[in-house]
């Protein structure tokens, strides 16, 4: 009848990081499809550094120094295998199993499988990244490019974000969700729905938009209506966000899921740039959507009443424009973007899966370029998103490569430091 | 650089290159001096002498104010040659809306910073200094929407206007016995509360008080902090007009005691019964000054109230005025307009024009 | 068949152990900077980390003296809220809001990075830095049974010294605010602008402010990692700071004895409903058959963030405040 208070202490201390999210390990982290078993899956894919798969590697998992599973990497570079129990495993990759010349970064690492959350072991091969010395052209022109990708990735989402600051003042913490979200939904339409990535993604952008309006029309609209103060808003955007992402958690699970489409590609050469063709498609794909919001932005009456809305909205109502229809607008085009950025940031960062934290990771990358380029400010949001982008990816020739998002932290405290208002923000805003 | 030349009452001063460039309404009537009213004070005598004209200089002045500009996203909102403010003189400060008068109060206690210019009171130059640091050397202000610290009671607002105080600092809270300082504090204050009659709302929470009590309290506050000058932006905004009375008397009394007020006012009855000197602004620029009787015969200032300049965004929108009704009344008007603490419909530039713009919006929104 | 006298018990331990202790101690924290001066902390947790691993790294890999250990964490509170401090400080209030919870995820990557395996432990955690923690401890019995409760020896040390720690906080907050230092961060957290008008330098008051609560934070982590003996960095994640909010808020931030209160009970009421979902989704023919075993901790966070939602909107002077002190007015 009594429990033992360590017990409880101990179950109480467990449980508050049950949802431990995997280290962010982008270009190689990736997981088996689901299946249940006895005992506790384990898997990852082999890749070298130029993002190929590496197939017929034997993996063995040890515990305590002996041997309990082993498992040979497929065609795709994938592997799984099952341990039997949860507990501290460590990995380690028979190395005379590799293709001859492949270089081994991290061929052995140990850590905990737990049961229940996602078990990704990642190995890592090929040049050393972390030191400063063997950076040459060409690797600086690569990151370049993959910065200038994940810049635009950064900044197709963050664009909600900025106008719905710009026009209703409210820092919303929830728009990583909106991210995250928008990514499931297509994940769903493809996974479940059996319906091809691109048309998924044209229907997930449309839910997003109508989550976007959902959220106007359910919450903002309401709190500005009572008179919430923006503080107030701000932590209740905290609260829904973290209630959103893991309902996520719930719904969608803590794996990360694959997409059906585009997971595995070979990289093509363009000069001294190899990019796979969905890399190369996010990039197009990216640029086509920003100028196609920059002519709606400069050219039609919703965008040109939405920039005056964000300049000064007291003077766009009194002169005659709807501010609460701008405001829904504005919270739509805002969810279909994040929608959209959701799945390019999926397929072009993560391997094309979907995992539940996603949305949060890139939250904080929005964050420093939605500040570094003017908060509030269309275009300097892109502007700051493509920077941030570069900075992260060109931070990986110092920085090891788990600790990128480092890079993005950085670039929002210098520039806080000594251009606060942004790159083309403007004095008055910061207060 | 004006401070060694500070009481050189004759000064001329044309020694001020920029003010001659700037100072274009200065076609000013100069040379009549207005009887002064029966049973002025030697100030007034002082004053006297003074010519009615932009950048003046005052037998002597407290403040001193050279060049100060302010542009927000390419619009001049302040861009003063020269100013002087005499000691121990009330100073009305008027202009229609968006003439500069609440940002040159910012730009003067240090609540925004200026893209040129400075500004020395006794002989330091304040320009550089931030808003406490202002406030420390004695010049302090009020706020045109009032900040009573409302969550807090009406004697804790008044103990914080106490400067010096040991157990204000971090280590000096924990480590010193304030408590005979705070008894001292707290005497201080019952006086200057009782002087304000606000005695009895001594126990509670400041936002209770009315509006009225709110200036009142936030003028009794100012006060225990031995000021020098005394800016009020507004003093009578938002006011129940049975308080303005005891309200204007308050602010006689201030001078009385030897203190410099300066106050931004639009209500020209108030201004005309308690200024003794009155600065007049329109598009960031000082366009007149002059004793207070002299306001309504003097161009510049029937201009700028009628919108001679128009051509320039920052006027007050009704252009359509009629042009041959007095200042007086337009100004009057104008008061009203502000009375109703309408945010000034600021121009279509790009970004907010002027400080009190985004806080006024977001009190709208809150 | 749902247990409910095992349901109490589970709670009554939860009001006095280390979660409790921790959370108010972060609850503590967040008093003086939300509270109390109207900061956006959202990253107390990354107060924690840098404190207890502050402690951690330089008793166990350095072989510094615990009460040398302890003093370095507390001082790395009080680095982190200069490093974050200094440029978000002197802006709009949301911005220290956004450095801070990205700070606190971003600590957590740092610690759990495979490149900082030898001075972090990596997502393993370090380990044998509590050796002499655990031989100060006066209560060599294994196990004590107080108001029929049994408590381990270890577990009874560490509790005790945690709610003295807790104390200590409580008693020095009591002092400050008290004080005119503390009438003036309460006239900040009302009006910066005043507070300016009337000769108070708010950045450094902010400043004080931010350093007192992330010593407070850093402390909680400290403690934590001595009483549970472990120290890994996926414990230290960003959510872990709305529980404390939801501490804060649920005993009433700017009251002294908020944070505590709110952090006992909050713990209670949440293990309570943990161990409820817990029975009422196991077994063979569970009562709530749509939620998965698993789930339960993903929805405490759903309930938290909803709760401080709703809380925010509807009663931000929190559940036994008066309406007087209202916080975060729009400004």
């Amino acid at each position: 009848m009594i429990a033992l208070l360590g017990t409880v202490m101990l179950s109480g201390t467990a449980l508050a990081a049950a949802p431990a999210p995997t280290a962010p390990a982008p270009a190689t982290a990736s997981a088996a499809p689901a299946q249940e078993q006895d005992g506790i899956d384990v898997s990852g894919t082999l890749r070298n550094q130029a993002g190929d798969p590496l197939p017929a590697v034997t993996i063995v998992a040890e515990r305590d120094g002996t041997p309990v599973a082993e498992a040979t990497s497929q065609a795709d570079g994938r592997w799984q295998l099952s341990v039997p129990a949860a507990g501290s495993y460590t990995f380690r990759l028979d190395e005379s199993t590799l293709p001859p010349g492949t270089e081994v970064l991290q061929g052995e690492t140990t850590r905990e499988v737990s049961d229940g959350s996602l078990n990704t072991v990642v190995f890592r091969f090929g040049e050393e990244v972390e030191g400063s010395g063997g950076a040459g052209f060409v690797t600086v022109l690569r990151l370049l490019v993959d910065g200038i990708r994940f810049g635009l990735v950064i900044g197709i989402s963050a664009i909600g974000l900025s106008l719905i600051f710009g026009t209703t003042g409210l820092t919303n913490f929830a728009h990583g969700e909106m991210v995250t979200i928008g990514a499931v939904v297509a994940w769903y339409i493809n996974v479940a729905g059996g319906v091809q990535l691109i048309p998924a993604t044209i229907m997930a952008m449309v839910v997003g938009a109508l989550l976007g309006a959902a959220n106007e029309l359910g919450i903002w609209r309401r709190l500005r209506r009572r008179g919430a103060g923006l503080i107030a808003q701000l932590v209740v955007s905290i609260g829904l966000s973290i209630a959103l992402r893991y309902l996520v958690l719930i719904f969608f699970g803590g794996r990360s899921e694959s997409f059906t489409d585009y997971t595995a590609q070979t990289v093509r050469d363009y000069g001294p740039i190899a990019l796979t063709d969905k890399d190369l498609s996010a990039i197009v794909i990216a640029i086509v959507v920003l100028v196609a919001v920059a002519l709606l932005l400069q050219k039609t009456r919703i965008g040109k009443a939405m920039r005056a809305v964000a300049d000064n909205r007291d003077l766009a109502a009194s002169s005659g424009i709807n501010v609460d229809r701008v405001i829904l607008f504005v919270w739509m085009l805002g969810g279909a973007l994040a929608t959209l950025g959701g799945v390019l940031f999926a397929l072009s960062e993560l391997s094309s899966t979907v995992q539940y934290e996603m949305g949060f990771r890139l939250l904080l990358l929005m964050f420093a370029g939605v500040i570094l380029g003017g908060l509030g400010t269309a275009y300097g949001a892109l502007l700051g998103c493509l920077i941030v982008g570069i900075l992260v990816q060109l931070s990986t020739l110092v920085l090891p490569l788990d600790l990128k998002y480092l890079g993005g932290l950085a670039v929002l405290i210098v520039i806080l430091v000594f251009r606060p208002q942004g790159l083309l923000g403007s004095r008055a805003r910061i207060g | 650089m004006a401070a060694d030349q500070s009481n050189d009452a004759g000064r001329a001063d044309d020694t001020d290159t920029e003010n001659t460039d700037t100072a274009v309404t200065r076609d000013v009537a100069g040379g009549e001096d207005a009887p002064a009213p029966a049973g002025r004070t030697d100030l007034r005598r002082a004053l006297a002498g003074v010519p009615p004209e932009p950048g003046a200089a005052k037998p002597d002045p407290v403040l001193t104010v050279d060049g100060v500009t302010r542009t927000f996203g390419g619009l001049r909102a302040v861009d003063v040659a020269h100013v002087e403010f005499q000691r121990g003189a009330i100073t009305g400060l008027i202009g229609p809306n968006g003439a500069g008068k609440t940002t040159l109060f910012n730009l003067l206690t240090g609540f925004d910073k200026a893209d040129s210019g400075s500004w020395v009171h006794e002989g330091e130059p304040l320009q550089s200094l931030p808003p406490h640091r202002v406030a420390r050397r004695g010049v302090v202000r009020t706020f045109q929407l009032t900040k009573a610290l409302a969550g807090m009671t009406v004697m804790e607002n008044m103990k914080l206007g106490a400067t010096g105080q040991r157990g204000e600092s971090f280590f000096g809270a924990l480590f010193t016995g304030w408590g005979a300082q705070e008894r001292e504090i707290t005497e201080r204050a019952r006086t200057l509360l009782s002087r304000f009659n606000l005695d009895a709302k001594a126990g509670d929470l400041a936002g209770s008080l009315s509006g009225g009590q709110r200036k009142l309290l936030e003028m009794a506050r100012a006060l225990m902090m031995n000021p020098k000058v005394v800016m009020l932006d507004e003093p009578m905004a938002g006011v129940n007009p049975a308080l303005t009375q005891s309200l204007l008397g308050h602010v006689k009394s201030l001078r009385d005691e030897g203190m410099t007020v300066v106050f931004v006012e639009h209500d020209m009855d108030v201004i005309r019964d308690i200024s003794d000197w009155v600065v007049v602004m329109a598009q960031g620029q000082v366009i007149a000054e002059g004793p207070p009787e002299e306001l309504s015969s003097n161009q510049a200032v029937v201009d700028a109230y009628l919108g001679a300049h128009h051509d320039q965004v920052l006027e007050f929108d009704d252009e359509g005025n009629p042009v041959g009704e007095t200042a007086e009344l337009v100004a009057e008007m104008e008061a009203e307009e502000i009375g109703a603490d309408a945010p000034a419909p600021e121009t279509p530039a790009s970004d907010a024009s002027t400080p009190d713009a985004p806080t006024s919006d977001e009190e709208k929104r809150a | 068949m749902i247990d409910f006298g095992q349901l109490l018990t589970v709670g009554i331990s939860q009001l006095i152990g280390p979660s409790a202790i921790f959370f108010a101690l972060l609850a503590l924290g967040l008093n003086i900077h939300f509270g109390y001066t109207g900061l956006l902390n959202f990253g107390q947790i990354g107060f924690a980390l840098v404190g207890a691993y502050g402690m951690g790294i330089s008793v166990a890999n350095y072989g510094a003296p615990l009460w040398l250990g302890v003093l370095i964490g507390m001082a790395c509170g009080v680095v982190m809220a200069l490093v974050l401090g200094i440029p978000t400080l002197r802006l709009r209030a949301d911005y220290l809001a956004i450095v801070t919870i990205a700070a606190s995820e971003i600590l957590r990557l740092v610690t759990r990075s495979t490149s900082q395996t030898e001075f972090t432990g990596g997502t393993q955690g370090l380990t044998g830095f509590g050796d002499s923690f655990a031989a100060l401890n006066p209560f060599t019995q294994p196990s004590y049974t107080i108001l029929g409760l049994e408590i381990r020896g270890p577990d009874l040390w560490a509790i005790l010294m945690g709610w003295t720690v807790v104390a200590l906080c409580v008693l020095l907050t009591w002092l400050l605010v008290r004080s005119p230092w503390g009438r003036v961060i309460k006239a900040i957290r009302e009006d910066e602008d005043a507070a300016r008008a009337l000769g108070k330098n708010v950045f450094a008051y902010k400043m004080q402010a931010l350093a007192l609560g992330g010593v407070f934070g850093a402390l909680g982590g400290i403690v934590l990692a001595l009483a549970t003996q472990s120290l890994t960095p996926d414990f230290y994640s960003p959510p872990q700071t709305f529980f404390a909010y939801a501490a804060l808020i649920l005993g009433g931030a700017g009251r002294v004895l908020g944070p505590v209160i709110g952090a006992m009970l909050f713990w209670f009421l949440l293990s309570v409903a943990d161990a409820f979902l817990r029975q009422a989704t196991a077994g063979e023919n569970p009562l709530l058959p749509f939620i998965s075993s698993q789930d339960v901790g993903a929805i405490r966070f759903v309930l938290v963030g909803l709760f401080l939602g709703l809380m925010m909107v509807f009663r931000p002077q929190g559940i036994f405040g008066r309406r007087r002190e209202v916080l975060g007015d729009g400004r």
